[in-house]
């Protein structure tokens, strides 16, 4: 998370609370009559354009933006019960606990009929955009050389040439990621190459990271080669970054996240919130989506989701990943 | 008539109503029906869920390992949204999932409220041994019963709609049966009140067994009215015939005796006596034709007659009468004056007519009949050159025995007006009393509809 907006924005970093929020932004309109205050996993950056444009049909309310982490939005809503009107989150496990567990109040209005029935639960969580988990390789180190197209043929290169990849291969940090792990128990039920993929990138003394932004970071500077489960809408965003790296969907199959908004059951702001819910869905449906190629694999919202949440599962789980990883 | 109810309502009524009562059944029935399959749909699929996950408890180790299964719960939201509870736990201690989830001590499906929210909750259980012991694993999934309520609320609309389309037949049923029930009462009814008047037959219209006691006395009725009508008729005929004859051999003695006795004052008792003979004879005459009008009013026997015919007919017979005081008959009839009614009435009623221009009329007079038709009815004028009736009183004349003043020693009872009158009322014409428009006498005039 490391752009922020300065320009005519107030910005702190709170050290204070309990939940770490990293960077609240206020977003203050002029003549504004009521304060919507929206948590989210996106960065303030990539989010700014559509609160601006919010704003400009409802000049009346001003948007507080808080970036933080699906883990810490956890917190703060379950534990912390800090007051937020809406959650976005690219964390469908939690989002779908948090309505499962009845912090979610459901939403009905015009643009929720928008909204494709596979991206909806409940009427509490509405997904406004499908983002893939892709492959980001670094473009000069795959100069003059076949790409690899899907897992399989991602494993047969890294078996082929384990000394050029030792060290230079990232993917994410389960234990510390929520999106990371969502990814990877969404492809341990796909395929069992997953787990022949992790154990070779163990046996390759993987790098692990935080976040997407980092890995397309080190991927740009040649610091690694390859870095797995990347959030293709974030490489995709970085322009700058386009010489330097390649962006692959895997041919076998690409997990789609669904980043979803859900309004909280304690908002203050059920209007507001409303509104600003209007406006997200209505920008983000109201063209139906293209539909996608067969490789990918969008996660459905449903119960489902809550399995890998479970303590015991989730020990298992991180006790597979741990053993195939740090070998 | 003394209505009271009616059969048709009553049936319906009743068969509306049980309808009613049975739709409203059926609707309960259904919908406790639909709610059970409902809440039995659930627990399957609960137990189904369940029991995956109970399979997936392992121990490993002396440690109690479970392996949510990820269909246990995804197979949960196919079925509706409702959100999703478990819980995995070894004796009282909970060892994965929602921690403050109902419990219950057997393996059952119960409702129970969690988190202000009515869910319904399945549990199962099995022993697994651990560090050489059986312990009890119980695993309980819990769902929100919103599905459950929608999908009974569609199961609530359907049976309401087939619970209206079953009374919607019943009541369509229910008037087709009542009018069929009531059918042959009205076919009876119709067939009687279709008869003429004369038309005393037995009802033999084919009647269900029900109605036969009522068609039995209608039929006795009938067959004793026919009996008691043939026996007025006969009584009439028999007493006028009783009556006038013994008073004729009264008269023709007196007659003989007048024309033997000289003394005057004989004479006169013995004129007296042939006068009240004939007053009495006239009178019973009289009276029984009016008898035997008021009788036949009652059932007129309606037939084409010809008015022209029956008056012609009747000028005939009293031109003899009429010869003896010079009388004359000026008649105007037209063709085509054909009424409906009873033949002996008519006659009766224009015979009286005509009998007082002759008898109130003096000598060498004319006596004009005129029969015309103007427009919907036939009108018959019968006006002579006598004294005419008398200025005051002249509907009275119509009354039962009313007789003028002016009537003289002219033999006469005051009913024969009064014949006329009912007469023309029962073939629904009128009977006016007028003074003749040309110079003095009585008109009489008689329409009756064509
Ligand atoms: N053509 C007539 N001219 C004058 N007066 C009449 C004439 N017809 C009837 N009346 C008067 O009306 C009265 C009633 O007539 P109605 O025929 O009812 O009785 P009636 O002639 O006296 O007796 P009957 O019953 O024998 O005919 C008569 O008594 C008479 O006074
Ligand atoms: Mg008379």
């Amino acid at each position: 998370m490391r752009y922020f907006i300065t320009a005519c924005l107030v910005l702190w970093t709170s050290m204070a609370h309990a939940y770490e929020i990293e960077a609240q932004t206020e977003f203050n309109a002029e003549g504004a009559t009521s304060t919507l205050s929206i948590i989210s996993t996106t960065d303030t950056a990539v989010f700014a354009p559509v609160i601006a444009s919010f704003q400009v049909a409802n000049p009346q309310i001003n948007v507080n933006y808080t970036a933080a982490s699906s883990s810490q939005i956890n917190t703060a809503i379950v534990e912390e019960n800090a007051q937020f009107d809406i959650a976005i989150s690219s964390a469908m496990d939690l989002q779908t606990k948090l309505a499962n567990d009845g912090y979610a109040e459901a939403f009905d209005s015009s643009s929720t009929t928008l909204v494709p029935d596979w991206g909806t639960w409940r009427n509490s969580i509405f997904a406004f955009s499908q983002e893939p988990a892709t492959i980001v390789l670094n473009r000069a180190a795959f100069k003059g050389q076949k790409i690899p197209q899907t897992r399989a043929e991602l494993i047969t290169l890294l078996r082929s040439q384990p000394k050029k990849y030792e060290r230079r291969i990232g993917t994410y940090d389960v234990r510390t990621s929520g999106l990371g792990y969502l990814f990877a128990t969404q492809d341990s039920r796909t395929s069992e190459t997953f787990w022949r993929l992790t154990e070779l990138m163990g046996q390759l003394k993987v790098k692990l990271y935080c976040c997407s932004s980092d890995m397309i970071e080190d991927v740009s500077t040649g610091q690694i080669a390859i870095a797995y489960n990347v959030l293709g809408s974030y490489a995709a965003a970085r322009d700058d970054l386009a010489e330097k790296i390649i962006i692959i969907e895997p041919q076998d199959y690409a997990t789609v996240m669904l980043r979803t908004a859900l309004i909280l059951k304690d908002s203050k702001a059920q209007r507001a919130a409303g509104l600003f819910m209007d406006h997200l869905l209505s920008e983000a449906w109201n063209e139906q989506p293209i539909n996608q190629g067969q490789n990918l694999r969008r996660i459905p919202l449903g119960p489902g989701l809550l399995v890998f949440l479970d303590r015991l599962k989730r020990q298992q789980f991180l006790q597979e990943w741990s053993s195939a990883i740090f070998q | 008539m003394n209505i009271q109810g009616s059969i048709y309502r009553r049936l319906m009524l009743q068969l509306v109503g049980s309808a009613a009562i049975l739709a409203a059944i059926l609707f309960l029935l259904f919908q406790s029906f639909a709610r059970q399959l409902a809440v039995e749909s659930q627990d399957t699929t609960l137990k189904a869920s369940a029991s995956a996950i109970l399979e997936s408890v392992s121990v490993q180790q002396g440690q109690v390992v479970a392996d949510i299964p990820y269909a246990a719960l995804a197979m949960l939201g196919n079925v509706s949204d409702d959100r999703v509870f478990y819980q995995i736990s070894r004796g009282t201690d909970v060892l994965t999932g929602y921690e403050d989830l109902p419990r219950s001590l057997d393996d059952t499906s119960w409702t129970a409220k969690y988190r202000d929210d009515p869910i319904r909750l399945v549990k199962v259980s099995r022993s697994l041994p651990i560090n050489g012991s059986l312990t009890t694993i119980a695993v309980t999934v819990a769902q929100t019963q919103d599905g459950l309520a929608q999908k009974l609320g569609e199961i609530s609309r359907t049976a309401i709609l087939i619970g209206l389309i079953f009374f919607a037949v019943a009541t369509i049923l229910a008037v087709w049966a009542a009018r069929s029930s009531v059918r042959p009462l009205n076919i009876v009814a119709a067939a009687v009140s279709r008869r003429g008047p004369a038309d005393l037959r037995p009802v033999t219209t084919p009647v269900p067994s029900e109605m036969a006691p009522l068609t039995q006395a209608l039929n006795a009725f009938i067959a004793r009215l026919d009996r008691s009508l043939s026996q007025s008729e006969d009584f009439i005929a028999e007493a006028a015939h009783r009556v006038r004859t013994p008073l004729a051999t009264v008269r023709a003695q007196a007659e003989v005796t007048l024309r033997r006795v000289d003394k005057e004052e004989n004479r006169v008792a013995l004129k007296q006596m042939i006068r009240a003979v004939d007053e009495s004879s006239r009178a019973a005459g009289q009276l029984l034709d009016h008898a035997m009008v008021a009788f036949r009013t009652d059932h007129l026997e309606r037939s084409k007659l010809d008015l022209r015919a029956i008056i012609e007919e009747i000028v005939e017979r009293q031109t003899p009468i009429a010869d003896l005081k010079d009388i004359e008959f000026l008649q105007t009839t037209a063709p085509d004056c054909i009424v409906l009614g009873d033949t002996i009435l008519i006659q009766n009623a224009l015979t009286n007519i005509i009998d007082n221009a002759v008898k109130y009329s003096p000598n060498e007079t004319v006596i004009t009949v005129t029969l015309e038709r103007e427009g919907a009815e036939v009108v018959l004028t019968v006006a002579d050159q006598g004294p005419g009736f008398e200025a005051d009183n002249i509907n009275a004349l119509t009354d039962r025995f009313a007789r003028g003043t002016n009537v003289g020693q002219t033999v006469g009872s005051g009913l024969g007006l009064t014949i006329a009158n009912e007469v023309a009322k029962a073939h629904n014409g009128t009977l006016t009393l007028k003074q003749s428009t040309k110079g003095s006498g009585a008109c009489v005039t008689l329409s009756l509809p064509a």
